[in-house]
Protein backbone atom coordinates (compact mmCIF):
# COMPACT_ATOMS: atom_id res chain seq x y z
CA UNK A 1 0.00 0.00 0.00
CA UNK A 2 2.86 2.35 0.80
CA UNK A 3 4.52 1.56 -2.51
CA UNK A 4 1.22 1.74 -4.38
CA UNK A 5 1.06 5.50 -4.34
CA UNK A 6 4.30 7.19 -5.37
CA UNK A 7 3.75 10.80 -4.36
CA UNK A 8 2.70 9.62 -0.95
CA UNK A 9 6.06 7.95 -0.49
CA UNK A 10 8.25 10.86 -1.51
CA UNK A 11 6.39 13.49 0.45
CA UNK A 12 6.46 11.18 3.45
CA UNK A 13 10.22 11.53 3.80
CA UNK A 14 9.94 15.29 3.62
CA UNK A 15 7.26 15.29 6.29
CA UNK A 16 9.47 13.44 8.77
CA UNK A 17 12.31 15.90 8.28
CA UNK A 18 10.02 18.89 8.69
CA UNK A 19 8.49 17.42 11.85
CA UNK A 20 11.87 16.97 13.49
CA UNK A 21 12.99 20.41 12.38
CA UNK A 22 9.92 22.07 13.87
CA UNK A 23 10.54 20.48 17.27
CA UNK A 24 14.21 21.40 17.11
CA UNK A 25 13.41 25.09 16.72
CA UNK A 26 10.82 24.89 19.47
CA UNK A 27 13.26 23.35 21.93
CA UNK A 28 16.07 25.72 20.96
CA UNK A 29 13.81 28.61 21.83
CA UNK A 30 12.85 27.00 25.13
CA UNK A 31 16.46 26.30 26.08
CA UNK A 32 17.52 29.84 25.23
CA UNK A 33 21.03 30.15 26.63
CA UNK A 34 20.68 27.39 29.25
CA UNK A 35 23.19 24.56 29.07
CA UNK A 36 20.85 21.85 30.23
CA UNK A 37 17.37 21.26 31.62
CA UNK A 38 16.68 18.30 33.92
CA UNK A 39 19.96 16.67 32.93
CA UNK A 40 19.48 16.88 29.14
CA UNK A 41 21.61 19.20 27.02
CA UNK A 42 20.30 20.90 23.88
CA UNK A 43 22.10 18.37 21.68
CA UNK A 44 20.72 15.47 23.70
CA UNK A 45 17.25 17.00 23.51
CA UNK A 46 17.46 17.39 19.75
CA UNK A 47 18.70 13.85 19.41
CA UNK A 48 15.86 12.73 21.71
CA UNK A 49 13.32 14.41 19.42
CA UNK A 50 14.87 12.98 16.26
CA UNK A 51 14.97 9.49 17.71
CA UNK A 52 11.44 9.74 19.12
CA UNK A 53 10.06 10.42 15.69
CA UNK A 54 12.18 7.75 14.09
CA UNK A 55 10.94 5.23 16.64
CA UNK A 56 7.37 6.41 16.12
CA UNK A 57 7.70 5.53 12.43
CA UNK A 58 8.24 1.98 13.56
CA UNK A 59 5.75 1.52 16.38
CA UNK A 60 2.94 3.63 14.98
CA UNK A 61 0.03 2.11 13.08
CA UNK A 62 -3.59 2.82 12.31
CA UNK A 63 -4.87 -0.58 13.34
CA UNK A 64 -7.47 0.91 15.67
CA UNK A 65 -8.96 3.06 12.92
CA UNK A 66 -8.74 0.29 10.32
CA UNK A 67 -10.48 -2.20 12.59
CA UNK A 68 -13.16 0.33 13.49
CA UNK A 69 -13.78 1.01 9.80
CA UNK A 70 -13.86 -2.67 8.91
CA UNK A 71 -16.39 -3.33 11.62
CA UNK A 72 -18.58 -0.37 10.74
CA UNK A 73 -18.59 -1.26 7.04
CA UNK A 74 -19.10 -4.93 7.70
CA UNK A 75 -15.89 -5.77 5.90
CA UNK A 76 -14.81 -7.78 8.92
CA UNK A 77 -17.07 -10.53 7.50
CA UNK A 78 -14.62 -10.99 4.64
CA UNK A 79 -11.71 -11.23 7.09
CA UNK A 80 -13.47 -13.86 9.14
CA UNK A 81 -13.75 -16.22 6.18
CA UNK A 82 -10.01 -16.28 5.77
CA UNK A 83 -8.06 -19.08 7.43
CA UNK A 84 -5.88 -16.96 9.66
CA UNK A 85 -6.07 -15.44 13.09
CA UNK A 86 -7.53 -11.96 12.53
CA UNK A 87 -5.64 -10.27 15.35
CA UNK A 88 -2.40 -12.03 14.47
CA UNK A 89 -2.77 -10.87 10.89
CA UNK A 90 -3.31 -7.27 11.99
CA UNK A 91 -0.20 -7.33 14.18
CA UNK A 92 1.89 -8.70 11.31
CA UNK A 93 0.47 -6.05 9.01
CA UNK A 94 1.50 -3.37 11.49
CA UNK A 95 4.96 -4.90 11.84
CA UNK A 96 5.44 -4.96 8.08
CA UNK A 97 4.38 -1.35 7.79
CA UNK A 98 6.61 -0.37 10.69
CA UNK A 99 9.69 -2.02 9.23
CA UNK A 100 9.02 -0.41 5.87
CA UNK A 101 8.56 3.02 7.38
CA UNK A 102 11.66 2.64 9.53
CA UNK A 103 13.97 1.87 6.62
CA UNK A 104 12.38 3.83 3.83
CA UNK A 105 10.98 6.88 5.57
CA UNK A 106 12.76 7.64 8.79
CA UNK A 107 16.23 6.41 7.79
CA UNK A 108 16.41 8.79 4.81
CA UNK A 109 14.71 11.46 6.90
CA UNK A 110 17.24 10.98 9.68
CA UNK A 111 20.15 11.31 7.29
CA UNK A 112 18.78 14.64 6.11
CA UNK A 113 18.28 15.79 9.70
CA UNK A 114 21.78 14.68 10.72
CA UNK A 115 23.32 17.10 8.26
CA UNK A 116 21.01 20.01 9.05
CA UNK A 117 20.61 20.00 12.82
CA UNK A 118 23.03 19.41 15.74
CA UNK A 119 22.10 15.81 16.35
CA UNK A 120 24.64 13.58 18.03
CA UNK A 121 24.43 9.79 17.95
CA UNK A 122 26.46 7.42 19.98
CA UNK A 123 28.46 4.84 18.04
CA UNK A 124 28.27 2.37 20.89
CA UNK A 125 26.80 -0.82 19.40
CA UNK A 126 25.49 -2.15 22.70
CA UNK A 127 23.36 0.98 23.06
CA UNK A 128 21.89 0.46 19.59
CA UNK A 129 21.31 -3.21 20.41
CA UNK A 130 19.32 -2.28 23.51
CA UNK A 131 17.50 0.34 21.47
CA UNK A 132 16.47 -2.25 18.89
CA UNK A 133 15.02 -4.52 21.58
CA UNK A 134 13.31 -1.57 23.17
CA UNK A 135 11.54 -0.33 20.05
CA UNK A 136 10.42 -3.86 19.22
CA UNK A 137 8.76 -4.04 22.64
CA UNK A 138 7.30 -0.55 22.25
CA UNK A 139 5.81 -1.70 18.94
CA UNK A 140 4.04 -4.53 20.74
CA UNK A 141 2.77 -2.30 23.55
CA UNK A 142 1.43 0.31 21.13
CA UNK A 143 -0.10 -2.32 18.85
CA UNK A 144 -1.75 -4.09 21.78
CA UNK A 145 -3.30 -0.80 22.87
CA UNK A 146 -4.49 -0.24 19.30
CA UNK A 147 -6.00 -3.73 19.14
CA UNK A 148 -7.84 -3.15 22.42
CA UNK A 149 -9.27 0.09 21.08
CA UNK A 150 -10.18 -1.57 17.79
CA UNK A 151 -11.96 -4.46 19.53
CA UNK A 152 -14.12 -2.03 21.51
CA UNK A 153 -15.76 -1.15 18.18
CA UNK A 154 -17.49 -4.53 18.38
CA UNK A 155 -19.28 -3.26 21.48
CA UNK A 156 -19.47 0.47 20.89
CA UNK A 157 -20.42 0.76 17.27
CA UNK A 158 -18.99 4.20 16.69
CA UNK A 159 -15.89 4.82 18.75
CA UNK A 160 -14.13 7.59 16.81
CA UNK A 161 -14.16 9.74 19.95
CA UNK A 162 -12.47 6.98 21.92
CA UNK A 163 -9.83 6.55 19.22
CA UNK A 164 -9.01 10.24 19.19
CA UNK A 165 -8.78 10.39 22.96
CA UNK A 166 -6.47 7.39 22.96
CA UNK A 167 -4.21 9.06 20.36
CA UNK A 168 -3.85 12.18 22.48
CA UNK A 169 -3.21 10.21 25.66
CA UNK A 170 -0.53 8.11 24.01
CA UNK A 171 1.21 11.01 22.29
CA UNK A 172 1.27 12.96 25.55
CA UNK A 173 2.11 10.21 28.05
CA UNK A 174 4.46 8.20 25.86
CA UNK A 175 7.17 10.78 26.04
CA UNK A 176 6.96 11.68 22.37
CA UNK A 177 6.21 15.35 22.86
CA UNK A 178 8.05 15.77 26.13
CA UNK A 179 10.40 13.49 28.04
CA UNK A 180 8.73 12.04 31.13
CA UNK A 181 11.53 13.44 33.26
CA UNK A 182 10.13 16.88 32.46
CA UNK A 183 6.77 16.04 34.02
CA UNK A 184 6.01 17.19 37.59
CA UNK A 185 6.99 14.71 40.30
CA UNK A 186 3.50 13.45 41.09
CA UNK A 187 2.82 12.84 37.39
CA UNK A 188 6.01 10.84 37.02
CA UNK A 189 4.92 8.59 39.87
CA UNK A 190 1.57 7.95 38.17
CA UNK A 191 3.30 7.25 34.84
CA UNK A 192 5.27 4.46 36.51
CA UNK A 193 2.08 2.39 36.74
CA UNK A 194 1.01 2.97 33.14
CA UNK A 195 2.33 1.33 29.97
CA UNK A 196 2.68 4.53 27.96
CA UNK A 197 6.19 5.57 28.83
CA UNK A 198 7.37 2.26 27.46
CA UNK A 199 6.25 3.37 24.03
CA UNK A 200 8.50 6.33 23.33
CA UNK A 201 10.29 7.56 26.44
CA UNK A 202 12.25 4.39 27.16
CA UNK A 203 13.70 3.74 23.69
CA UNK A 204 14.60 7.39 23.20
CA UNK A 205 16.34 7.70 26.55
CA UNK A 206 18.27 4.50 25.85
CA UNK A 207 19.71 5.70 22.58
CA UNK A 208 20.46 9.27 23.72
CA UNK A 209 22.29 7.74 26.65
CA UNK A 210 19.94 9.48 29.05
CA UNK A 211 19.75 6.05 30.76
CA UNK A 212 22.72 4.18 32.10
CA UNK A 213 23.02 0.59 30.99
CA UNK A 214 21.42 -0.82 34.14
CA UNK A 215 18.57 1.67 33.89
CA UNK A 216 18.15 0.66 30.25
CA UNK A 217 17.86 -3.02 31.08
CA UNK A 218 15.42 -2.22 33.86
CA UNK A 219 13.30 -0.22 31.41
CA UNK A 220 13.29 -3.08 28.90
CA UNK A 221 12.16 -5.48 31.61
CA UNK A 222 9.25 -3.16 32.43
CA UNK A 223 8.26 -2.99 28.76
CA UNK A 224 8.31 -6.77 28.58
CA UNK A 225 6.00 -7.04 31.60
CA UNK A 226 3.49 -4.71 29.94
CA UNK A 227 3.54 -6.69 26.69
CA UNK A 228 2.54 -9.81 28.64
CA UNK A 229 -0.02 -8.03 30.81
CA UNK A 230 -1.85 -6.43 27.88
CA UNK A 231 -2.16 -9.79 26.13
CA UNK A 232 -4.88 -11.06 28.47
CA UNK A 233 -7.59 -8.36 28.14
CA UNK A 234 -7.16 -8.62 24.37
CA UNK A 235 -7.89 -12.35 24.32
CA UNK A 236 -10.86 -11.99 26.67
CA UNK A 237 -12.43 -9.08 24.81
CA UNK A 238 -11.85 -10.77 21.44
CA UNK A 239 -13.65 -13.97 22.36
CA UNK A 240 -16.51 -11.90 23.81
CA UNK A 241 -16.61 -9.77 20.67
CA UNK A 242 -16.80 -12.73 18.30
CA UNK A 243 -19.72 -14.20 20.22
CA UNK A 244 -21.86 -11.12 20.00
CA UNK A 245 -20.84 -10.13 16.51
CA UNK A 246 -23.31 -8.40 14.27
CA UNK A 247 -22.30 -7.72 10.70
CA UNK A 248 -23.47 -4.24 9.79
CA UNK A 249 -24.87 -3.77 6.32
CA UNK A 250 -26.59 -7.03 5.42
CA UNK B 1 -23.82 -39.80 0.24
CA UNK B 2 -22.97 -37.83 3.34
CA UNK B 3 -24.46 -34.40 3.85
CA UNK B 4 -22.17 -31.50 3.14
CA UNK B 5 -24.45 -29.13 5.07
CA UNK B 6 -26.71 -30.11 7.94
CA UNK B 7 -28.84 -27.58 9.75
CA UNK B 8 -30.99 -28.50 12.75
CA UNK B 9 -33.38 -26.20 14.58
CA UNK B 10 -31.25 -23.23 13.72
CA UNK B 11 -32.22 -20.01 15.39
CA UNK B 12 -30.71 -16.54 15.44
CA UNK B 13 -32.20 -13.77 17.48
CA UNK B 14 -31.30 -10.11 17.42
CA UNK B 15 -32.19 -7.30 19.75
CA UNK B 16 -34.13 -4.77 17.72
CA UNK B 17 -33.98 -1.45 19.46
CA UNK B 18 -36.78 1.03 18.97
CA UNK B 19 -36.38 4.75 19.44
CA UNK B 20 -38.92 6.60 21.47
CA UNK B 21 -40.59 9.55 19.75
CA UNK B 22 -40.02 13.19 20.36
CA UNK B 23 -37.46 15.14 22.35
CA UNK B 24 -38.52 13.71 25.69
CA UNK B 25 -38.24 10.23 24.20
CA UNK B 26 -34.74 10.93 22.96
CA UNK B 27 -33.61 11.88 26.45
CA UNK B 28 -35.22 8.82 27.99
CA UNK B 29 -33.36 6.75 25.40
CA UNK B 30 -30.11 7.99 26.90
CA UNK B 31 -30.94 6.09 30.06
CA UNK B 32 -32.73 2.92 28.96
CA UNK B 33 -33.66 1.54 25.55
CA UNK B 34 -36.79 -0.29 24.47
CA UNK B 35 -36.08 -3.44 22.57
CA UNK B 36 -37.71 -6.49 21.12
CA UNK B 37 -36.08 -9.81 20.50
CA UNK B 38 -36.54 -10.61 16.83
CA UNK B 39 -35.82 -14.07 15.44
CA UNK B 40 -34.16 -13.42 12.12
CA UNK B 41 -33.82 -17.15 11.60
CA UNK B 42 -36.59 -19.13 13.25
CA UNK B 43 -35.81 -22.84 13.93
CA UNK B 44 -35.03 -23.94 10.39
CA UNK B 45 -33.94 -27.39 9.20
CA UNK B 46 -32.39 -28.51 5.95
CA UNK B 47 -29.51 -30.49 4.51
CA UNK B 48 -27.48 -30.37 1.32
CA UNK B 49 -25.62 -33.24 -0.36
CA UNK B 50 -22.31 -33.07 -2.17
CA UNK B 51 -22.52 -31.82 -5.72
CA UNK B 52 -25.93 -30.19 -5.35
CA UNK B 53 -26.60 -26.71 -6.66
CA UNK B 54 -29.20 -25.18 -4.38
CA UNK B 55 -30.95 -21.85 -4.75
CA UNK B 56 -31.60 -20.09 -1.48
CA UNK B 57 -34.25 -17.44 -2.02
CA UNK B 58 -36.56 -15.15 -0.13
CA UNK B 59 -37.70 -11.58 0.13
CA UNK B 60 -35.34 -8.91 1.40
CA UNK B 61 -35.04 -9.38 5.12
CA UNK B 62 -36.19 -13.01 5.10
CA UNK B 63 -33.03 -14.16 6.84
CA UNK B 64 -30.95 -15.44 3.91
CA UNK B 65 -27.74 -13.52 4.58
CA UNK B 66 -28.00 -14.28 8.29
CA UNK B 67 -28.19 -18.01 7.53
CA UNK B 68 -25.23 -17.79 5.16
CA UNK B 69 -23.21 -15.96 7.79
CA UNK B 70 -23.94 -18.70 10.30
CA UNK B 71 -23.07 -21.40 7.76
CA UNK B 72 -19.74 -19.72 7.05
CA UNK B 73 -18.87 -19.33 10.72
CA UNK B 74 -19.09 -15.56 10.94
CA UNK B 75 -22.05 -15.46 13.31
CA UNK B 76 -22.89 -17.77 16.19
CA UNK B 77 -26.38 -19.26 16.27
CA UNK B 78 -28.61 -18.40 19.22
CA UNK B 79 -29.56 -22.09 19.31
CA UNK B 80 -29.52 -25.16 17.10
CA UNK B 81 -26.78 -27.10 15.31
CA UNK B 82 -24.88 -26.54 12.13
CA UNK B 83 -22.48 -29.05 10.65
CA UNK B 84 -20.75 -28.08 7.42
CA UNK B 85 -18.09 -30.28 5.82
CA UNK B 86 -18.17 -32.26 9.04
CA UNK B 87 -17.21 -29.30 11.22
CA UNK B 88 -18.80 -26.65 13.42
CA UNK B 89 -18.17 -23.53 11.34
CA UNK B 90 -17.79 -21.05 14.17
CA UNK B 91 -15.81 -23.13 16.63
CA UNK B 92 -13.38 -24.62 14.13
CA UNK B 93 -13.23 -21.49 12.04
CA UNK B 94 -9.65 -21.40 10.84
CA UNK B 95 -9.67 -25.05 9.81
CA UNK B 96 -13.18 -24.83 8.41
CA UNK B 97 -12.75 -21.83 6.10
CA UNK B 98 -9.98 -23.65 4.23
CA UNK B 99 -12.73 -25.85 2.82
CA UNK B 100 -15.13 -23.18 1.62
CA UNK B 101 -15.17 -20.35 -0.87
CA UNK B 102 -17.42 -17.33 -0.43
CA UNK B 103 -18.40 -14.58 -2.82
CA UNK B 104 -20.20 -11.63 -1.28
CA UNK B 105 -21.92 -9.63 -3.97
CA UNK B 106 -21.92 -6.46 -1.95
CA UNK B 107 -18.42 -6.64 -0.48
CA UNK B 108 -15.08 -7.08 -2.11
CA UNK B 109 -12.55 -9.57 -0.86
CA UNK B 110 -9.80 -8.32 -3.12
CA UNK B 111 -7.31 -5.71 -1.92
CA UNK B 112 -8.40 -2.37 -3.25
CA UNK B 113 -5.14 -0.61 -4.11
CA UNK B 114 -3.10 -3.37 -5.68
CA UNK B 115 -3.26 -5.35 -8.92
CA UNK B 116 -5.60 -8.34 -9.22
CA UNK B 117 -2.77 -10.81 -9.65
CA UNK B 118 -1.19 -9.60 -6.41
CA UNK B 119 -4.44 -10.34 -4.59
CA UNK B 120 -4.45 -13.78 -6.18
CA UNK B 121 -0.87 -14.44 -5.15
CA UNK B 122 -1.57 -13.31 -1.61
CA UNK B 123 -4.61 -15.58 -1.37
CA UNK B 124 -2.57 -18.42 -2.84
CA UNK B 125 -0.11 -18.04 0.04
CA UNK B 126 -2.87 -17.66 2.64
CA UNK B 127 -4.57 -20.88 1.52
CA UNK B 128 -1.23 -22.66 1.04
CA UNK B 129 -1.92 -23.70 -2.55
CA UNK B 130 1.03 -25.31 -4.31
CA UNK B 131 2.46 -23.71 -7.45
CA UNK B 132 1.43 -26.67 -9.62
CA UNK B 133 -2.16 -26.75 -8.40
CA UNK B 134 -2.40 -23.00 -8.73
CA UNK B 135 -1.08 -22.91 -12.29
CA UNK B 136 -3.17 -25.74 -13.70
CA UNK B 137 -6.33 -24.71 -11.93
CA UNK B 138 -6.17 -20.93 -12.15
CA UNK B 139 -5.04 -20.74 -15.77
CA UNK B 140 -8.25 -22.47 -16.70
CA UNK B 141 -10.34 -20.25 -14.42
CA UNK B 142 -8.71 -17.08 -15.72
CA UNK B 143 -9.24 -18.18 -19.29
CA UNK B 144 -12.89 -19.16 -18.82
CA UNK B 145 -13.84 -15.99 -16.98
CA UNK B 146 -11.83 -13.98 -19.49
CA UNK B 147 -9.95 -11.95 -16.89
CA UNK B 148 -6.45 -12.27 -18.40
CA UNK B 149 -6.31 -8.58 -19.48
CA UNK B 150 -7.39 -7.46 -16.01
CA UNK B 151 -4.69 -9.18 -13.97
CA UNK B 152 -2.24 -6.30 -13.76
CA UNK B 153 -4.83 -3.62 -13.02
CA UNK B 154 -5.51 -2.34 -9.50
CA UNK B 155 -8.95 -3.43 -8.34
CA UNK B 156 -10.14 0.15 -7.86
CA UNK B 157 -9.85 0.69 -11.62
CA UNK B 158 -12.17 -2.18 -12.60
CA UNK B 159 -15.82 -1.94 -13.54
CA UNK B 160 -18.34 -3.90 -11.49
CA UNK B 161 -18.64 -6.74 -13.98
CA UNK B 162 -14.88 -7.07 -14.26
CA UNK B 163 -14.54 -7.01 -10.49
CA UNK B 164 -17.19 -9.67 -9.91
CA UNK B 165 -15.46 -12.04 -12.31
CA UNK B 166 -12.21 -11.50 -10.41
CA UNK B 167 -14.00 -12.04 -7.09
CA UNK B 168 -15.32 -15.36 -8.32
CA UNK B 169 -11.84 -16.39 -9.45
CA UNK B 170 -10.41 -15.36 -6.08
CA UNK B 171 -12.93 -17.52 -4.23
CA UNK B 172 -11.78 -20.53 -6.22
CA UNK B 173 -8.02 -20.28 -5.81
CA UNK B 174 -7.99 -23.10 -3.29
CA UNK B 175 -10.61 -25.09 -5.26
CA UNK B 176 -13.02 -25.43 -2.34
CA UNK B 177 -15.53 -28.31 -2.36
CA UNK B 178 -18.26 -25.96 -1.13
CA UNK B 179 -19.06 -22.55 -2.56
CA UNK B 180 -21.35 -19.92 -1.03
CA UNK B 181 -22.51 -17.27 -3.46
CA UNK B 182 -24.34 -14.34 -1.90
CA UNK B 183 -25.83 -12.25 -4.70
CA UNK B 184 -22.92 -12.83 -7.09
CA UNK B 185 -24.62 -11.44 -10.20
CA UNK B 186 -25.93 -8.24 -8.69
CA UNK B 187 -25.60 -5.37 -11.17
CA UNK B 188 -24.12 -7.45 -13.98
CA UNK B 189 -24.97 -7.37 -17.66
CA UNK B 190 -26.45 -10.31 -19.55
CA UNK B 191 -23.21 -11.49 -21.17
CA UNK B 192 -21.26 -11.58 -17.94
CA UNK B 193 -24.09 -13.42 -16.22
CA UNK B 194 -24.04 -16.09 -18.91
CA UNK B 195 -20.29 -16.48 -18.61
CA UNK B 196 -20.58 -16.89 -14.86
CA UNK B 197 -23.44 -19.38 -15.12
CA UNK B 198 -21.59 -21.55 -17.61
CA UNK B 199 -18.53 -21.42 -15.44
CA UNK B 200 -20.44 -22.54 -12.34
CA UNK B 201 -22.03 -25.41 -14.22
CA UNK B 202 -18.61 -26.47 -15.41
CA UNK B 203 -16.97 -26.60 -11.99
CA UNK B 204 -19.99 -28.36 -10.56
CA UNK B 205 -19.62 -31.07 -13.19
CA UNK B 206 -15.85 -31.27 -13.11
CA UNK B 207 -15.12 -31.05 -9.38
CA UNK B 208 -18.51 -31.94 -7.88
CA UNK B 209 -18.41 -28.54 -6.17
CA UNK B 210 -21.47 -28.02 -3.99
CA UNK B 211 -22.97 -24.57 -4.56
CA UNK B 212 -25.38 -22.61 -2.40
CA UNK B 213 -26.65 -19.64 -4.36
CA UNK B 214 -28.51 -16.70 -2.86
CA UNK B 215 -29.93 -14.40 -5.44
CA UNK B 216 -32.90 -12.31 -6.46
CA UNK B 217 -32.33 -13.06 -10.12
CA UNK B 218 -34.71 -15.94 -10.82
CA UNK B 219 -33.25 -16.59 -14.25
CA UNK B 220 -30.00 -17.54 -12.49
CA UNK B 221 -31.93 -19.99 -10.33
CA UNK B 222 -33.75 -21.43 -13.32
CA UNK B 223 -30.51 -21.87 -15.22
CA UNK B 224 -28.48 -23.40 -12.42
CA UNK B 225 -30.45 -24.89 -9.55
CA UNK B 226 -32.55 -28.00 -9.53
CA UNK B 227 -33.51 -27.41 -5.94
CA UNK B 228 -34.68 -24.30 -4.14
CA UNK B 229 -35.08 -23.50 -0.50
CA UNK B 230 -37.43 -20.59 0.06
CA UNK B 231 -37.23 -18.53 3.21
CA UNK B 232 -39.85 -16.15 4.56
CA UNK B 233 -39.60 -14.27 7.85
CA UNK B 234 -37.00 -16.69 9.13
CA UNK B 235 -38.85 -19.89 8.26
CA UNK B 236 -38.40 -22.35 5.40
CA UNK B 237 -41.61 -22.31 3.37
CA UNK B 238 -40.48 -24.52 0.49
CA UNK B 239 -37.65 -26.98 0.08
CA UNK B 240 -37.67 -29.11 -3.05
CA UNK B 241 -37.26 -29.29 -6.80
CA UNK B 242 -37.83 -26.12 -8.77
CA UNK B 243 -39.80 -28.09 -11.35
CA UNK B 244 -42.29 -29.24 -8.74
CA UNK B 245 -42.87 -25.66 -7.77
CA UNK B 246 -43.77 -24.81 -11.34
CA UNK B 247 -46.00 -27.84 -11.69
CA UNK B 248 -47.83 -27.33 -8.42
CA UNK B 249 -48.14 -23.63 -8.50
CA UNK B 250 -48.03 -22.77 -12.14
CA UNK B 251 -51.49 -21.71 -13.14
CA UNK B 252 -51.29 -23.70 -16.36
CA UNK B 253 -50.54 -22.13 -19.70
CA UNK B 254 -51.40 -18.85 -21.34
CA UNK B 255 -52.01 -18.53 -25.06
CA UNK B 256 -51.95 -15.08 -26.58
CA UNK B 257 -53.64 -14.43 -29.92
CA UNK B 258 -53.45 -11.42 -32.15
CA UNK B 259 -55.92 -11.32 -35.07
CA UNK B 260 -55.64 -9.61 -38.44
CA UNK B 261 -59.19 -8.33 -38.34
CA UNK B 262 -61.21 -6.88 -35.52
CA UNK B 263 -62.75 -9.62 -33.38
CA UNK B 264 -65.25 -9.31 -30.56
CA UNK B 265 -64.54 -10.98 -27.24
CA UNK B 266 -68.06 -12.42 -27.19
CA UNK B 267 -67.39 -14.20 -30.51
CA UNK B 268 -64.31 -15.85 -29.12
CA UNK B 269 -66.21 -16.88 -25.97
CA UNK B 270 -68.96 -18.42 -28.03
CA UNK B 271 -66.50 -20.35 -30.16
CA UNK B 272 -64.71 -21.95 -27.24
CA UNK B 273 -67.62 -22.33 -24.85
CA UNK B 274 -67.08 -26.10 -24.54
CA UNK B 275 -63.42 -25.80 -23.58
CA UNK B 276 -62.51 -24.92 -19.96
CA UNK B 277 -60.74 -21.66 -20.74
CA UNK B 278 -60.67 -18.13 -19.36
CA UNK B 279 -60.38 -15.25 -21.83
CA UNK B 280 -58.93 -11.79 -21.23
CA UNK B 281 -58.70 -8.91 -23.68
CA UNK B 282 -56.10 -6.16 -23.72
CA UNK B 283 -58.14 -3.44 -25.44
CA UNK B 284 -55.22 -1.24 -26.38
CA UNK B 285 -53.00 -3.85 -27.95
CA UNK B 286 -55.90 -6.11 -29.04
CA UNK B 287 -54.26 -9.13 -27.49
CA UNK B 288 -56.58 -11.99 -26.55
CA UNK B 289 -55.19 -14.09 -23.70
CA UNK B 290 -56.55 -17.57 -23.02
CA UNK B 291 -55.66 -19.08 -19.64
CA UNK B 292 -56.20 -22.80 -19.38
CA UNK B 293 -54.98 -26.01 -17.81
CA UNK B 294 -51.57 -27.31 -18.89
CA UNK B 295 -53.11 -30.14 -20.94
CA UNK B 296 -51.68 -30.70 -24.43
CA UNK B 297 -54.95 -32.02 -25.87
CA UNK B 298 -57.08 -29.14 -24.68
CA UNK B 299 -54.47 -26.64 -25.81
CA UNK B 300 -54.34 -28.20 -29.27
CA UNK B 301 -58.14 -28.19 -29.46
CA UNK B 302 -58.30 -24.52 -28.53
CA UNK B 303 -55.66 -23.43 -31.00
CA UNK B 304 -57.22 -25.49 -33.78
CA UNK B 305 -60.66 -23.96 -33.23
CA UNK B 306 -59.47 -20.36 -33.00
CA UNK B 307 -57.13 -20.58 -35.97
CA UNK B 308 -59.81 -22.18 -38.12
CA UNK B 309 -62.29 -19.41 -37.40
CA UNK B 310 -60.20 -16.22 -37.38
CA UNK B 311 -57.24 -14.94 -39.36
CA UNK B 312 -54.13 -15.00 -37.13
CA UNK B 313 -51.46 -12.32 -36.85
CA UNK B 314 -49.55 -13.85 -33.90
CA UNK B 315 -49.81 -16.78 -31.50
CA UNK B 316 -47.73 -17.13 -28.31
CA UNK B 317 -47.77 -19.88 -25.72
CA UNK B 318 -46.52 -18.88 -22.25
CA UNK B 319 -46.04 -20.80 -19.06
CA UNK B 320 -46.64 -19.02 -15.81
CA UNK B 321 -43.17 -17.66 -15.23
CA UNK B 322 -41.14 -18.65 -12.21
CA UNK B 323 -41.10 -15.00 -11.28
CA UNK B 324 -44.90 -14.90 -11.08
CA UNK B 325 -44.97 -18.07 -9.03
CA UNK B 326 -42.43 -16.68 -6.60
CA UNK B 327 -44.23 -13.37 -6.44
CA UNK B 328 -47.46 -15.09 -5.55
CA UNK B 329 -45.75 -17.09 -2.86
CA UNK B 330 -44.10 -14.00 -1.40
CA UNK B 331 -47.46 -12.23 -1.32
CA UNK B 332 -49.30 -15.11 0.25
CA UNK B 333 -46.45 -16.00 2.58
CA UNK B 334 -46.87 -19.75 2.13
CA UNK B 335 -46.67 -22.46 -0.48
Amino acid sequence: MMLAYRTNYYTGILIYSINIGAYYFLWSAIYGSKEEIVGLSVTQMTTYVAVSWMARAFYFNNLDREMALEIMEGKVAVELIRPYNYLGMKVMQGLGEGIFRLFFFSAPGLIIVYFVFPVKFTWDLSVWGLFAISILLSFFINTELNLLTGITTFFIYNNSGLIRAKRVVIDLFSGLLLPISFFPGWAQDVMKYLPFQGISYFPSMIVTKGFSQSQAIDAIAQQFVWVILLFFPIQILWSLAKKQLIIQGG
Amino acid sequence: MKNVIEVNNLRKEFKAYSSRTGLKGAFRDLLTRNYKIVPAVNDINFSVKKGEMVGYIGENGAGKSTTIKMLTGILTPSSGDIIVNGMNPHREREKFVQTIGVVFGQRSQLWWDIAVQESFRLLKKVYKVSDEDYNTHMNHVIHTLDIEPLLDKPVRKLSLGQRMRCELAAALIHNPPLLFLDEPTIGLDVLVKLKIRDFLKEINEKYQTTILLTTHDLTDIEALCERVIMLDEGKVIYDGALKNLQEKWGEGKEIQFQFLEHVELSAVHKLTSEIPVKWDLDEKEQIFTATLEDNDEIISQLIAKVVAEFKIKDVKINETSTEEIIRNIYEKGAV
